[in-house]
């Protein structure tokens, strides 16, 4: 069954993705340190606090989560991550967007070629909705559909 | 340059910002302080800016080094792979000299310390990034600073203007939760924050009960104990501002009028610290592999927790009948507490105790792959949250240094 949900956008795009779902917070610089390091080009979480995500390919997901956690080079680490192409497809979170993920969404967004569409405030319902494998769409206007 | 003020407005623009606000404090600090391969990317942007001539406004300090090969204990492939992830640290630093940063010795995640000298003042706006810096500086000093990613902290340096959201707003910096602290004696800095971090996540809590404690008075030992739970706090969830009632600057002046209205209590007795520590999980192959190597200070130790815990060590392998630490132990300091230390009686007695100074970054050291196979101990919860370094609370880290029972 499809549902929809209407977010906010804070950096513009499209996309058709599976979902990867984070129902605590997401802690950028643990979760792609080690993908990053070793360079895994399945891009693997490496948070062995994200009972959820930990082991488990990011690259091109629909990266559903509350909001970001941790350390002050998550941004950098967001954006570093997206100028070597190996982003998720979008990230989509439920809560407010934090500000550090709001700084590496928006410094792709500005100073590289990467597509990540953003999309916050969307919702409880949202996160407790969605679940691993289902395909999510984002549409330009901060629309969310999953099925 | 009009890119970079129209990233950073932005940024605002996520966040509702109304208005820029200029930076009055009078210096940044960067996250950023390691030439990671990797990060190239990183790099090239700032060379980019930097042929625009665009520099900081603001001289400002930078987080710890990631290397210390006279120091720190490491072997030789160790060494080979540290050339090789930090190929891009000579780069990286002569960027930093061209930026602006305050000098060869400014390297450390407590800028914020005397010695170091960048110290805000209260109400000051900073354009700041160091999760650990940042809530130290909003908590304890009364600085205004979001949690700023890297590079966006410098951004706001050099254009000397900050959209103004959150932490900067009274609004933003009033609580979202009151902890109550029941336990029985002061409960372990990293252990407690941690546990607060991890139920707040980035909301700002009021805590009562620490000045039972810890006194009214922001003191060398209050200093050092809120700089650890900050960090906790900042690595384990995401806090960017705290209040402790009857001590830090803002809950001294305005007391309860700080919480908001039906805001959630968290209660934090004996039990619930304990469950928090059994809680972590641990990723070495062998649970019980006998530690290769120790880190104290993530944050960096202060001046005061350095003698402290030579007289602490010291005392210990007495009791112990030890000489030297039976494990490899490496104490980190800003470069500027260091030599104060050193001025101290203390400094040759932590060396005779085997104990090394350094002022790495444990973090960055940890990041090499043959180090994280490495059973490494720590006393620090961001330490533990960001490698493999297994946390123990303080105490239990002296015992095993020290080989001291019981």
């Amino acid at each position: 069954m499809k549902k929809i949900f209407q977010g906010h956008v804070v950096t513009p795009g499209t996309c058709r993705a599976e979902a990867l779902v984070s129902h605590g917070g997401f802690n950028t610089l643990a979760s792609y340190q080690t993908p990053m390091l070793l360079g895994d080009k399945q891009v693997k979480c490496s948070d062995q606090n994200n009972r959820d995500l930990y082991q488990k390919s990011m690259l091109g997901k629909a990266l559903c989560l509350p909001e970001t956690i941790g350390s002050t080079t998550g941004g950098m680490a967001l954006y570093t991550v997206c100028a070597t192409g190996k982003q998720p497809a979008c990230m989509l979170f439920s809560k407010h967007i934090d500000s550090l993920a709001a700084a590496g969404a928006i410094l792709a967004a500005y100073w590289t070629d990467a597509k990540m569409p953003v999309i916050d405030r969307l919702g409880e319902d949202f996160l407790e909705y969605v679940k691993d494998g289902m395909t999510v769409e984002v549409k330009e206007n901060g629309v969310v559909e999953v099925e | 340059m009009a890119r970079v003020m129209q990233t950073l407005v932005a940024y605002g623009e996520a966040f509702d910002a109304e208005r820029m606000v200029p930076v009055t404090s009078q210096y940044g600090h960067t996250v950023i302080s390691f030439g990671l391969g990797i990060m190239k990317p990183i790099y090239e942007l700032y060379d980019k800016i930097l042929s625009e001539e665009a520099i900081s406004r603001q001289p400002f300090s930078a987080d710890p080094r990631p290397v210390d090969k006279k120091n720190v204990p490491a072997n030789f492939l160790q060494n080979i792979v540290f050339d090789f992830m930090y190929s891009q640290q000579g780069r990286y630093e002569e960027q930093l000299k061209r930026f602006g940063i305050l000098s060869e010795d400014a390297y450390t995640c407590t800028c914020y310390l005397p010695q170091v000298g960048n110290t805000p003042k209260r109400g000051e706006v900073l354009s700041w990034a160091e999760s650990s810096a940042v809530v130290y500086a909003n908590s304890v000093l009364g600085a205004r600073c979001n949690r700023n990613s890297g590079m966006i902290e410098l951004f706001g340096s050099i254009a000397g203007c900050i959209p103004e959201f959150g932490l900067l707003t009274d609004e933003g910096r009033k609580a979202d939760w009151v902890v109550e602290l029941r336990t029985a004696k002061l409960p372990d800095a990293q252990l407690f924050g941690s546990a607060v971090g991890m139920k707040v996540l980035e909301q700002v809590p009021y805590v009562k009960g620490l000045d039972r404690f810890l006194g009214t008075e922001l003191n060398d030992a209050a200093c050092a104990y809120l700089k650890d739970f900050g960090a906790a706090t900042a690595s384990n969830g995401s806090v960017g501002l705290y209040h402790i009632e009857n001590l830090t600057p803002e809950a001294v002046d305005f007391g309860e009028s700080l919480i908001r209205e039906g805001a959630p209590v968290y209660v934090v007795d004996d039990a619930e610290i304990e469950r928090v520590k059994n809680s972590y999980p641990c990723i070495w192959k062998d649970l019980e592999a006998k530690p290769k190597l120790c880190f104290m200070g993530c944050p960096h130790m202060t001046l005061s927790q350095l003698i402290e815990w030579t007289q602490r060590v010291d005392a210990a392998l007495e009791e112990a009948g030890q000489k030297k630490v039976v494990i490899p132990t490496v104490f980190t300091a800003a470069p500027a507490v260091l030599r104060a230390f050193e001025e101290t009686e203390y400094a040759n007695r932590l060396k005779r105790c085997g104990v090394v100074t350094s002022s790495i970054c444990p973090l960055m050291y940890m990041n090499n792959p043959l180090c994280k196979s490495m059973p490494v101990i720590t006393s620090s919860n961001k330490l533990r949250t960001y490698s493999s370094a297994r946390f123990y609370p303080e105490a239990e880290i002296l015992r095993m240094i020290t080989g001291l029972k019981g």
